[in-house]
């Protein structure tokens, strides 16, 4: 293989080659390599284009937190996922990569062009460079916005792979199985906790990994890695992988994200793409570790220039040389290390620049003993190279002035400016931080939940330190349980302990306003733009982030966010603590909307309830309508007909014989018990003491502000039991007011309530021959208009089945509802409808329903009222028991504004051309040549074409509508204006004859 | 999500079983009629809105049914205390103190 691969190195199986493409260019790689270290170990640096200057950009980390190298993946059909982190993404055979961002190539980039006028593009450019002409707006900057946003292209395919989701309950969860998260894990798990151990890498070890050469109780550190994870699983740790802590929620509950087969060449199609699991753990132990920071100086970002840390993993963990001539810029001990590790593979270190004047001695005579050349006390001011770093320029830093410039020539520049502890999840809980003048970082403080925070993110640093910090946590953990334990105490040969200093930006002899010095890699943040910002007005570090956009690209900052306010805090003469950071949110990482989604996706979105007659309507080619979550058949179609064409058939039937309808989904709540008359009684408008036990009633629900709620027919079905009906929308919404009332307000009165919706079939009859076709299926009752009149209900058996058979009407026809236990729905249904077709019996649907209601003025609470509506406003006023002390929404009613005149009231309304059709929500005007804005009073609630009437009929809210009877009002639509007489809302059949046997 | 203390059921479990009520311990006059139009306007519609402690209602919908209070942090969403819808108010002074 290449040059840059160190044979027989890291974690890869150098036995197991892998072949994937890269913009279509076949690359080889290990098994065990991510797309970064096998293009690396190729010599490939260039893996994509900056957001905004579209800048060529290489990978400079190692880990979930790259901003540069983000690329395109293709799986197979419809697997097709942008802006995949290619430090993460784990290669296999077959597996397609392309770069992002740029056109027509990676090397060669249009949008570069970007780069050149980037004075366009500084902070807040958005509120500049677009502003004016206002007629550019429409066409050329928001086109041009449009086009230029985002990084990767969407995919257009549906996602052929399922999500997962599950619980878990654990004592003790950690997170981070580094060597804090491991030593924890050993600790709580010896005191006999339960124990989750996760991570999102795909093995445990963390740092570990990159440091092999660390002795661990006399043990090489993976030696000791592979002992302690056997160990963990011998004791019933869960040990996670791949497994990424997105979210930190209250009560401890922590959501993973479990990614199960991005990394596998041909997954089972058996196991879900990825799991998101909600864990509710007892205590948490964070053990994150350390973000390291870049350094901000001029060319900060060209490829090839990299941390140190990721170098060191590229290294030791993939066996990559990131390059043949390194040069090594920092503050901190850190990177000194992996300058040695990189010399020892082979790799030239041109220099060590430390910013420091007098680092550390015992590196020093290391680095000499290797013949490094040290250049302490120095600056970088500027990098050359357009595709990849060529050359770095270096200056003495002397007191306060930058000394004169020498240019050393590399192939990759590796940076350190310190370690940010990854406070991120302790941050979703509220938790504070304090800033730490020592490590110039802030650090957890106050605790909001359950939970320890340890090793290096709480800002030690070491891997004795570091081990021994996650041992006592661990324990401590275990402790708050009741458990009795010992904290292991470990001693680490060849650690790498270390300090640092923490910057602004590099100084420089050069115009520091032309550096491009990038602070946010992502959104292309520069130094200057932070202090741009500053110079705007902006104070609060949360105004420079969204002036800037620092912080707000898919890696939230987590190598931007400290030196963003290093800069701000200079710019501003304000100490970091005084300016304060930004708040973290979850998700951690960039999380897949199916991964939130789990199983709720298509049909299994959202329930679907059906009556026990919809398998029914289903064959016999309902058309159906959502209504709350019950899909209801809308209307029959037969062949070749339209909707108007069918329900103008179904309106016509029913009316001239009998129209079978399923009206199950109503809303049934049994009202029982001694009290149940005078719970009524406080309940609705309605007086109820008087109705007799074989009697139904209109019933009209009120809030206590005295707005309608709610409505449906009443039955009494003895002194001490009522069979109310509701709303289809409106059951479960009047149950829990009623029970509120009962349990809150009357806890005196002894009823019992229960819901019946889903126990009842209902099967409505209308039209002249409707009691025709019931009455040979009827036992045990009189059917007769003396026996058995209008507004009567009665127990009895239809069909053989036992039933509480209403005779009511929404349609204005004589009427009956059956109700039978929902599993003889069906049965009786197809009897019925078997019997009724020597009448012509025509099944309908809602849409049919609405009409033949409208066509009578029967209101529909939710379409006809809106929550402001007063019984009197809907025509109501006679539902009222005006006798009764007490009712929900009588002292309502007497509200001043419920009272005044004036107030939107339902009325009727009819075209002057008696044709058009008006639209449901369409304004109304009194003067339709006013000037706009103009005044509207009132819209329209319902409107149908009307077969009963001839004619289209609508009913609208109208103010002052009954004192406008005969009036002409006008409806303003885009192409014209519709004129229509006010009337009243009964359009048909005003006497009631029609209800009558 | 939260856990949440039935004082009913006597356990504690997950916030989707349960639904909110809005503010707690505002009892409808027990003669409506005779209360002045400030009064009925204060009772429908003036809440305290606090940010800190607050007094509110929640109904164990998916569980037992009943309505019980509660007294929850605005500010952390931290629950000091839920409690019978006839017990008494608790004082917040010993509630905090409890807290502590």
């Amino acid at each position: 293989m290449s040059s840059f691969r160190v044979s027989g190195r890291g974690r890869v199986d150098h036995t197991q080659p892998i072949q994937f493409t890269f913009d279509g260019k076949k690359i080889k790689g290990f098994k065990g390599d991510t797309v970064a270290s096998a293009l690396l170990a190729n010599g490939i640096h260039l893996m994509g284009r900056s957001f905004k200057y579209h800048r060529p950009r290489g990978a400079v980390t190692a880990g979930s937190e790259e901003p540069n190298a983000l690329v395109g993946t293709r799986r197979g059909p419809g697997r097709f996922e942008p802006n995949t982190r290619a430090t993460v993404q784990e290669i296999w055979d077959g597996l397609q990569v392309n770069s992002q961002n740029r056109y027509p190539s990676l090397s060669f980039d249009i949008g570069a062009i970007n780069d050149k006028a980037y004075m366009l593009f500084s902070a807040g450019f958005y509120y500049k460079t677009f502003m004016w002409p206002k007629s550019f707006w429409d066409k050329v900057y928001e086109p041009f916005i449009r086009a230029a946003a985002g990084l990767g292209v969407s995919p257009t395919e549906p996602d052929p792979d399922h999500y997962a989701s599950r619980y878990l309950h654990t004592d003790v969860l950690i997170i981070g199985a580094g060597p804090a998260g491991l030593a924890a894990a050993v600790s709580a798990a010896r005191a006999g906790s339960r124990v989750t151990l996760v991570d999102e890498n795909p093995e445990a070890g963390g740092s570990l990994l990159s440091e092999p050469s660390a002795m661990i109780e006399d043990m090489p550190a993976w030696d000791w890695v592979a002992k302690t994870v056997a160990e963990l699983k011998e004791l019933g740790v869960k040990v996670m992988t791949r497994t990424t802590a997105i979210g930190y929620y209250h009560q401890n509950m922590v959501g993973l994200c479990e990614k199960l087969t991005d990394h596998l060449a041909s997954p089972d199609g058996e196991t879900p793409r990825e799991r998101m699991w909600r864990v509710r753990a007892k205590q948490v132990v964070l053990a994150q570790g350390a973000l390291e920071k870049p350094l901000v100086f001029d060319g900060n970002d060209r490829p090839g220039v990299m941390l140190a840390g990721s170098a060191q993993t590229y290294l030791n963990r993939y066996g990559v040389r990131v390059g043949n001539k390194a040069v090594i810029v920092t503050s901190h001990d850190s990177a000194w290390y992996a300058a040695f590790d990189l010399a020892d593979a082979g790799t030239t270190i041109a220099a060590i620049i430390d910013t420091r004047a007098e680092p550390n001695g015992d590196l020093v005579a290391e680095a000499t003993k290797r013949g490094i050349r040290i250049m302490a006390g120095h600056t970088v001011t500027g990098t050359e190279g357009r595709l990849r770093i060529k050359s770095v320029r270096v200056n003495p830093i002397t007191g306060s002035s930058v000394g004169a410039a020498e240019v050393i020539v590399c192939d990759c520049l590796l940076m350190s400016g310190g370690w940010t502890p990854s406070l991120h999840l302790f941050s979703h809980t509220k938790g504070t931080l304090k800033w730490d003048e020592e490590r110039q970082t802030f650090l957890p403080d106050h605790k909001a939940e359950e939970c320890e925070i340890a090793g290096a993110g709480r800002g030690l640093w070491g891997i004795e330190a570091v081990l021994n910090d996650g041992a006592e946590m661990g324990a401590a953990a275990a402790k708050s349980l009741g458990k009795t334990t010992k904290a292991a105490s470990y001693g680490v040969a060849n650690d790498r302990p270390g300090t640092g200093v923490s910057h602004k930006e590099l100084p420089t002899d050069l115009d520091a306003g032309k550096a491009r010095a990038f602070v946010d890699y992502q959104n292309d943040v520069t130094a200057k733009d932070l202090r741009l910002a500053v110079r705007e007005g902006m104070r609060s570090i949360e105004h420079v982030k969204r002036y800037t956009t620092n912080g707000m690209a898919t890696d939230q900052g987590k190598m931007s966010n400290i030196n963003g306010l290093n800069i701000a805090s200079d710019a501003l003469g304000v100490p970091q603590p005084k300016v304060g950071l930004t708040t973290f949110r979850p998700p951690y990482t960039p999380t897949t909307f199916g991964a939130f989604c789990g199983y709720h996706k298509g049909s299994h979105f959202e329930v679907t309830r059906k009556t026990p007659i919809d398998s029914w309507a289903e064959e016999n080619g309902a058309a159906y309508e959502p209504v709350s979550l019950w899909r209801r058949a809308w209307y029959f179609p037969k062949d070749g007909e339209d909707m108007h064409a069918a329900v103008s058939r179904e309106c016509r039937a029913t009316r001239a014989s009998v129209g079978i309808f399923d009206a199950s989904t109503l809303g049934k709540i049994e009202v029982v018990g001694p009290d149940a008359v005078e719970f009524m009684n406080r309940m609705y408008t309605n007086p109820w003491t008087k109705l007799a036990p074989g009697r139904a009633r209109y019933g009209l629900l009120l809030g206590d502000d005295g707005f309608i709620r709610d409505d449906g027919v009443i039955g009494r079905l003895a002194d001490d039991r009522f069979h109310v009906t509701t709303t289809t929308g409106g059951a479960a919404r009047v149950l829990n007011m009623m029970e509120d009332y009962l349990q809150t307000e009357w806890p005196d009165l002894d009823v019992w309530l229960t819901s019946t919706t889903e126990q009842w079939a209902t099967i409505a009859l209308n039209g002249p021959n409707a009691r025709k076709v019931l009455e040979p299926f009827v036992e045990g009752l009189d059917m007769s208009d003396e026996a058995f009149p209008h507004m009567s209900v009665a127990e009895c058996r239809v069909g053989g089945f036992p039933a509480r058979l209403f005779r009511i009407s929404f349609t204005g026809e004589v009427g009956f509802e059956v109700n039978v236990p929902a599993h003889a729905g069906r049965a009786l249904w197809e009897m019925l409808f078997e019997a009724g077709k020597k009448y012509d019996i025509c099944p309908y649907g809602t849409e049919t329903m609405h009409v033949l209601r409208a066509e009578k003025g029967y209101i529909i609470v939710g379409q006809d009222t809106d929550g402001t509506v007063t019984p009197h406003d809907a025509g109501l006023g006679w539902a009222i028991g005006k006798m009764k002390p007490d009712f929900v929404g009588k002292r309502g009613l007497a509200r001043p504004d419920l009272v005044a005149e004036g107030r939107k009231q339902l009325i009727g309304l009819l075209t002057k051309d008696g044709k058009t059709k008006l639209e449901e929500g369409a304004q109304i005007v009194l003067d339709p040549n006013q000037p706009k804005p103009m005044k509207m009073v009132g819209h329209v609630t319902s409107s149908y074409h009307s077969d009963a009437a001839g004619r289209p009929i609508a009913m609208a809210l109208l103010e002052d509508g009954f004192n406008r009877m005969g009036e002409t009002i006008y409806i303003p639509m885009p192409d014209r204006v519709i004129k229509a007489t006010v009337t009243g809302t009964v359009f048909f059949d005003p006497e009631g004859a029609r209800l009558k046997l | 999500m939260l856990l949440i203390h039935c004082p009913y059921c006597n356990q504690t479990l997950p916030e989707a079983e349960f639904t909110y009520a809005g503010e707690a311990h505002i009892a409808r006059p027990s003669d409506p009629s005779s209360v002045s139009d400030e009064e009925w306007r204060d009772f429908l519609f003036i809440r305290t809105n606090v940010k800190g402690p607050h007094y509110e209602r929640w109904r164990h919908f998916h569980g037992c049914g009943r309505y019980f209070n509660a007294v929850r942090d605005t500010v952390s969403d931290r629950f000091l205390i839920t409690y019978k819808t006839d017990d008494p108010r608790p004082e917040l002074s010993k509630l905090l103190e409890k807290s502590k």
